[in-house]
């Protein structure tokens, strides 16, 4: 399953590719201290959301749908997804999944 | 209490962790005395185990540059005792995360152990790989069904071998999921409520923390079945510390780690590695050992007669 979601990324970005002129617009989402930040962030649709990990311990980004899932992250290492279709996608860490959020995607 | 009179318990279990030895009567632990007096203490013909966790082989960052050394001074503590455990358990997160060459590392380390064989339970950073735990499986849990869950019966006392670090749910803290429940149910039902039973899981069975996720979403279905005996002791991981509650008949333990500490509920930010320094790091790692005294001893005394 973790092949075609890293297939559907890599389709995924590839795809706007082309689109060249236009910049993909991208977001940012840390983790530090066990927390995901911000808990909701609210983005336009085609935009790429990219997790940080800041902390000490690895973490594991995963829908709640199992949309998207990212791979292991150790400190200092980071998971992209494009958000394509408008909607609100919850999503925890795996590994520790008192840690919540939420993205948010408007047309 | 003064010294423990040995003679007067009608069950006893003793485990010494962070170099006291606790023994419970009726479920109540009480201090009796250092590492030295409790190895005197346990006897000859008693079960006595030792229990280490949280090795987290390739970790490397400041709160321990070296988890494979720590791991290994673990295990030399262990083949010095001079009363060598039957066994040992280990309490999960062996890996730091899930690799291969961690695995290799750490099953090349641990099959250096002199004392007796490994019974291990799977941590979450143990799960990490593509077919969840298949790699932690095939080294450490050959066997067992579903996500590595087992039992075993030694020396009187029957042990279980939970999983609660796959399959987790947003939200949740630990999990182990209706299969499990189900199996454990089946397992438990033909013993004796006099059978000492010994619970094994990487996170705790009890909620340590909510704010911190130290706990198990659905522990109290296990526990349901659990309250039955009269003598049950689990034996947890994951926050790298000792904490210990007494509910009833249960006994609820979690363990110091072997590779670094992790600070106490609220007392930091975050529950993530502490760094202590390098002069301080093996004060606040360790070992625990356990000892089950099964049967009970009674003495009858008449009240004529020399005392």
């Amino acid at each position: 399953m973790i092949s075609i979601v890293r297939i559907a990324l890599a389709a995924g970005l590839v795809a706007l590719a082309p689109l060249g002129a236009r910049a993909a617009e991208t977001a940012t989402i840390t983790i530090d201290n066990f927390t995901f930040g911000p808990a909701t962030l609210t983005v336009a649709k085609g935009t790429t959301v990219v997790w940080l990990n800041r902390d000490d311990s690895p973490h594991r980004v995963a829908s709640t749908t199992q949309s998207f899932k990212s791979p292991v992250l150790d400190s200092d290492e980071k998971y992209s997804w494009t958000f394509t279709t408008p909607g609100s996608f919850a999503y925890f860490c795996t590994m520790h999944p008192h840690m919540t959020g939420k993205v948010v995607v408007t047309e | 209490m003064g010294n423990l009179d040995r003679r007067s318990l009608l069950k006893c279990m003793a485990w010494a962790g962070t170099g006291v030895l606790w023994t419970v009567t009726g479920g109540v632990p009480r201090a009796a005395g250092l590492i030295g007096s409790a190895e005197a203490a346990a006897g000859s013909g008693a079960l006595s185990f030792v229990q280490i966790s949280d090795s987290h082989i390739g970790f490397a960052k400041e709160a321990n540059p070296d988890t494979a050394g720590t791991l290994r001074d673990a295990l030399a503590k262990i083949d010095a005792m001079a009363n060598r455990p039957d066994f040992v358990v280990h309490t999960g997160d062996v890996t730091h995360l899930a690799k291969p060459a961690e695995f290799d590392l750490a099953q090349q380390i641990l099959g250096g152990l002199k004392a007796g064989p490994i019974h291990f339970v799977p941590g979450e950073h143990d799960v990490l790989d593509d077919s969840p735990g298949a790699l932690f499986r095939e080294r450490f849990a050959k066997g067992t069904r579903g996500a590595g869950w087992y039992s075993f019966d030694q020396g009187g006392v029957h042990f279980v071998a939970l999983v609660n670090v796959v399959d987790l749910q947003a939200g949740g803290f630990g999990y182990l999921g209706a299969d499990q429940l189900a199996w454990l149910a089946d397992d438990l039902k033909s013993r004796g409520a006099s059978t000492p039973i010994v619970v094994l899981a990487h996170m705790p069975l009890w909620t340590v923390s909510a704010e911190w996720g130290w706990g198990t979403s659905d522990a109290e279905q296990a526990l349901a079945l659990l309250r039955r005996f009269g003598s049950v002791t689990v034996l947890n991981g994951h926050i790298h510390q000792v904490m210990q509650k007494v509910e009833g008949n249960v006994s609820f333990n979690t363990a110091m780690s072997t590779a670094f500490p992790q600070p106490a509920p609220g007392t930091a930010a975050s529950p993530g590695p502490m760094k202590v320094g390098a002069d301080r790091l093996r004060q606040v790692l360790g070992i625990r050992r356990v000892t089950v005294t099964i049967p009970a001893t009674v003495t009858d005394l008449p009240l004529g007669g020399a005392s």
